[in-house]
């Protein structure tokens, strides 16, 4: 049954807050649930904020910000997992509207693709070492899509993927809708040996409603958080291989459909599905 | 259950947790201050090893269940001694040949407006399909009634969620559990299934609502002044944590219904459309301020036009097959669909406002069956009432009635009368009535199938009041 894993959930979340590194962190983010009064920060101590996309300017987002990845990937390929969207800069399937940034999968045949998307990116226009790197988010839901905000090493031309560097901020898969994941990708530690973590929302869902999805970033350690709850740190001692997050990386934003990793969509999946991103915010 | 989860917490968990009960009951104590206005019991559990807050007498079996299929087992249960048991009795069973029942409250209904699902663990003795299991069924008006079908249960404890179509509606309910389930799956032998820790719960992932009338379908038929119409197909269908959607039944009152013109149509809490003038109207619903899929446009022309009313006779006078003036035998079938006789004809009998008429469509030839021989020997003629309801009649356009007996000895004889173009009208209802010596050769003390055959000439036609009279 797909439906028994509810009462597991619980045991987990003991688990994962046990994982955390000192009782005094652990009193706050316990208290934070108890009370569940605001959106504070306290999981978060990098404060200067270096860069911000509030999408507060109708239209096509800020070009000062964003550029875009078009197609099926350099290979043709879906990007390397068989992903089944062609990806645009058209209306559809990006834009800036009442105060949000929406990417939105569509089910169209185009350019021979059964689906059509966008994947925003900052190459070349917002790229950092460190610092913290956040987005306040509502997912799409539905078997299939796969959305994510994350991060790749400026240097992926001259040193091949994954010796350059993957941050996942935030990835999730539509049919698993209060569940998402951070990971870091390095060489010995990459797809679908990446060092990850899952975080399993309490009685609630990523679709429903907006959630803070962020990381803070320094030498030798990326803390990976969700709202108010800091569910995990991943340090050089975690991972297999070299430590590659030393230098400048940039933001993508981007909601894939089907391929090797979520499947394909199915009957029960309704398009269009739109990423709604409220703001996208970058501390130093 | 959860007491024996408990065993296996550590210490440390302990001390955690017991601060945060503090914290949660410190920030919920200025909450329940100003909301302390609950008339009714909010409780969400109805099962956990005891029955919870039902009061003495809640157990009401469907008439024609066996009465003693459900207990409290002491031995089972999904971690722990206790489950509610189910024995589904053999399709034999003289005690009744199915298990089904409500489990309704002694007393007040429950507020149950702050879950979104009512939630249980179940296995079964066997991988099996359960009928129904479902909510809201209090043998009174069973206004918020909820159901979920063909429910597979396996061998090993699984956790299974029946979401509430809308809790704003629950604000007093007193049906908590209803399940109804025989042997159609298990060839007519009997099973036995557990239900443990069954609860209405906030589970805050039943989400992305999409209610449908009609089953979603997008439908357009005549409708006639004063002949009501039951909206059916009414389902409401959440996406769950799993990622799977999640359908169930909803009843009526879960939804609000609108008309484009309720002058010409208009639908109450209970699904009904009342029609009350000629004209054109769009029916649609919404459920949670959420609209339905599906819609019902209908095209009222008038009141209905029935066959004329047949002459008050001497009981003694009259073998009536379909009437409802007269007492008539019972119907095996209205349309045997012998399709694979080159059959086209659809349709069979349809209740007009308590009245049944019988409706043909794309008419070749259909025939209707007793479910007992008919003897009409003592019965000098036949009466049945035509209305051929085409835009008009052509030359060569007939429709033919074929009696066919069935005797005793297996032989079968036939005989047909053919009513020509010339004595139908389009548009308004004739009576077809002939003496029996018309049906030269048929075995009238025997007979069984009543044929209509119009080989497509006439294709849509409507029947009534068939006897046979002295």
């Amino acid at each position: 049954m797909s439906e028994n894993n509810s009462t597991m959930k619980s045991d987990n979340k003991n688990t994962r807050i046990k994982t955390l590194l000192f009782p005094a962190f652990l009193l706050v983010v316990l208290v934070m649930v108890g009370c569940n009064t605001d959106e504070t920060q306290d999981v978060t101590t990098i404060t200067n904020l270096v860069m911000s996309d509030e999408f507060d300017t109708e239209g096509a987002p800020n070009s000062a910000i964003w550029t875009y990845d078009i197609g099926r990937g350099p290979n043709g390929d879906g990007w390397g997992n068989q992903e089944l969207q062609y990806y645009t800069d058209r209306t559809e399937n990006v834009k800036v509207e009442n105060g949000f940034l929406l990417i939105t999968a569509k089910e169209e045949t185009f350019e021979g693709a059964q689906y059509t998307s966008a994947r925003l990116i900052t190459e070349g226009l917002f790229e950092q070492q460190y610092g913290r790197f956040e987005a306040r988010i509502r997912l799409p839901y539905g078997k299939g899509l796969w959305p994510a905000f994350w991060l790749l090493g400026n240097d992926c031309d001259e040193n091949i993927w994954p010796q350059c560097g993957e941050i996942d901020i935030m990835e999730y898969l539509g049919d698993s809708p209060n569940v998402v994941f951070g990971s870091a990708h390095g060489p010995g530690y990459s797809a679908g040996e990446a060092e990850t973590k899952e975080f399993t929302l309490d009685s609630d869902r990523f679709d429903t409603g907006f959630h803070i999805f962020g990381i803070e970033w320094g030498p030798n350690y990326i803390n990976y958080y969700v709202d108010d709850k800091l569910y995990n740190q991943i340090t050089p001692e975690d991972v297999p291989g070299e430590w590659v997050f030393d230098h400048p990386f940039y933001i993508i934003m981007n909601v894939a459909v089907g391929g090797s990793f979520p499947g394909s969509p199915n009957e029960e999946t309704v398009f269009p599905e739109t990423m709604v991103v409220d703001y996208v915010r970058v501390y130093k | 259950m959860k007491i024996k989860n408990r065993k296996h917490i550590n210490l440390k968990t302990i001390c955690s947790l017991t601060l945060v009960l503090v914290l949660l009951y410190s920030c919920e104590r200025d909450l329940s201050d100003d909301a302390e206005f609950a008339t009714f019991s909010t409780e969400g559990e109805i099962f956990t090893d005891t029955p919870v807050g039902l009061g003495s007498d809640f157990y009401f079996p469907f008439l024609g269940s066996k009465p003693t299929a459900f207990s409290v087992d002491d031995q089972e249960g999904y971690e722990s001694e206790a489950s509610m048991r189910v024995d589904v009795p053999n399709a034999d069973d003289t005690e009744g040949n199915f298990a089904g029942a409500i489990f309704r409250i002694d007393g007040v209904g429950r507020n149950l407006t702050g879950y979104d699902a009512l939630t249980f663990w179940a296995k079964a003795s066997q991988g099996v399909s359960i009928g129904e299991i479902g909510f809201g069924q209090d043998f009174g008006e069973n206004k918020f009634q909820v159901t979920r079908t063909n429910i597979s249960l396996g061998t090993n404890w699984a956790k299974y969620v029946i979401p509430i179509p809308d809790p704003s509606k629950l604000t007093e309910e007193r049906g908590m559990l209803w399940y109804s389930t025989g042997t159609q799956s298990t060839g007519g032998f009997g099973y036995t299934f557990w239900l443990d820790d069954v609860q209405f719960e906030r589970l805050g992932t039943v989400a992305q609502p999409q209610p449908a009338i009609l089953d979603g379908a997008t439908l357009n038929q005549d409708a006639f002044i004063d002949v009501p119409i039951q909206l059916t197909g009414l389902t409401q269908t959440f996406n769950l944590a799993s990622g799977s959607n999640q359908t169930v039944a909803a009843a009526p009152s879960y939804f609000t219904f609108s008309s484009t013109d309720i002058d010409v149509a208009n639908v109450n809490e209970l699904g009904v459309v009342s029609i009350v003038d000629t004209g054109t109207a769009t029916i649609t619903a919404s459920l949670g301020n959420v609209v339905a899929v599906g819609s019902l446009e209908l095209n009222v022309i008038g009141p209905f036009d029935f066959a004329p009313i047949p002459p008050n006779r001497d009981p003694g006078d009259v073998v009536s097959v379909f009437s409802d003036t007269y007492t008539s035998t019972a119907i095996e079938f209205f349309n045997g669909f012998f399709i694979p006789d080159g059959q086209t004809t659809l349709g069979g009998v349809v209740d007009v406002n308590e009245d049944e008429v019988i409706r043909y469509s794309e008419l070749n030839f259909v025939a209707l069956k007793t479910a007992n021989r008919v003897d009409a020997s003592a019965m000098t003629n036949i009466h049945i009432d035509i209305k051929v309801e085409d835009a008009q009649i052509d030359t060569g356009d007939f429709i033919r009635v074929l009696l066919l007996a069935q005797n005793p000895d297996g032989s079968e004889n036939e005989a047909f009368v053919e009513i020509p173009s010339a004595d139908l009208v389009a548009g308004d209802w004739i009576s077809f009535d002939r003496p029996l010596s018309d049906f030269s050769g048929v075995n009238f003390s025997s007979l069984s199938l009543f044929f209509f055959i119009s080989d497509s000439t006439v294709s849509n036609i409507l029947v009534d009041n068939i006897y046979f009279y002295k």
